[in-house]
């Protein structure tokens, strides 16, 4: 497992819309046709300053090393969060933050 | 692909939508899983047909990793933004690809991720909107070496 890898831009003018892109490297195994056993993320979720923005429930036909690209609306400076979250409770986790004038 | 191919493909495509978002098609398979979790997410309600760009490659080299945008017109305000997206596998082993959940501080009702396709089949997207509507969206897509495990 290696640390997330989130794109946002460092600062944006007021009501910008901003482009982020996350990624995360994981197996994503869905044990169903190997002898691996199941090693699968359930959720993504992106908090802009505390609050949910988007999230994300996996099913089996999510890719391996998930990606995901959105777009927010910057109203004020945002401190954005990302966690992955493991089937089996486990977090990753990412931070970011955008300058808003 | 000739004129021909083409045609039969879109004209497939667009018959086939309308049976995958109308949850009382007569010509549907029964007791198929994917019918089962669509049902789910329509709770009772109905599809319409339209309203979503669905960007997916007609034909897939890598099933494992199927490039797939969703775009929907939304001002996505409080009063009126779409909720959630759902994309449906019809022929994966498991019909769940994934579901977003979407707020109103995105600028748009945009999402891009990558998805994997264990053989040739239609994907169906389902949106659900603020104000209680739900949009559907099929599209087939072609895989040369299909996502294993899927």
């Amino acid at each position: 497992m290696s640390t997330p890898r989130v794109r946002l831009p460092r600062s944006a003018r007021a009501d910008e819309e901003i482009e982020i892109r996350t990624l995360l490297n994981h197996p994503m195994v869905t044990g169903l046709s190997s002898d691996n056993p199941r090693d699968m993320l359930a959720r993504f979720e992106a908090r802009m300053n505390g609050a949910q923005v988007l999230s994300y429930d996996f099913g089996n036909g999510s890719a391996a090393n998930p990606t995901f690209t959105f777009h927010v609306r910057a109203a004020a400076p945002g401190n954005f969060e990302f966690v992955w979250t493991h089937e089996d409770g486990r977090e990753f986790r990412a931070e970011g933050s955008v300058d808003v004038s | 692909m000739t004129a021909n191919r083409r045609e039969f493909l879109q004209g497939a495509a667009v018959s086939a939508a309308l049976v995958l978002v109308s949850g009382t098609a007569l010509h549907a398979e029964e007791n198929a899983e994917w019918q089962a979790w669509r049902d789910q997410i329509l709770d009772g309600r109905e599809a319409s047909e339209g309203g979503i760009e669905l960007d997916v490659p007609r034909v897939a080299e890598n099933g494992a990793q199927v490039p797939l945008t969703v775009r929907i017109d939304s001002p996505m305000t409080d009063a009126d933004h779409v909720r959630a997206i759902h994309i449906i596998a019809t022929r994966n082993p498991a019909p769940e690809i994934g579901s977003f959940h979407l707020s109103p501080q995105l600028a748009r009702a945009e999402v891009f991720t990558r998805i994997r396709l264990a053989e040739e089949q239609e994907i169906l997207v389902l949106a659900e909107l603020s104000d209680g509507r739900v949009l559907g969206q099929a599209a087939i897509v072609t895989v040369s070496a299909g996502g294993c495990a899927t």
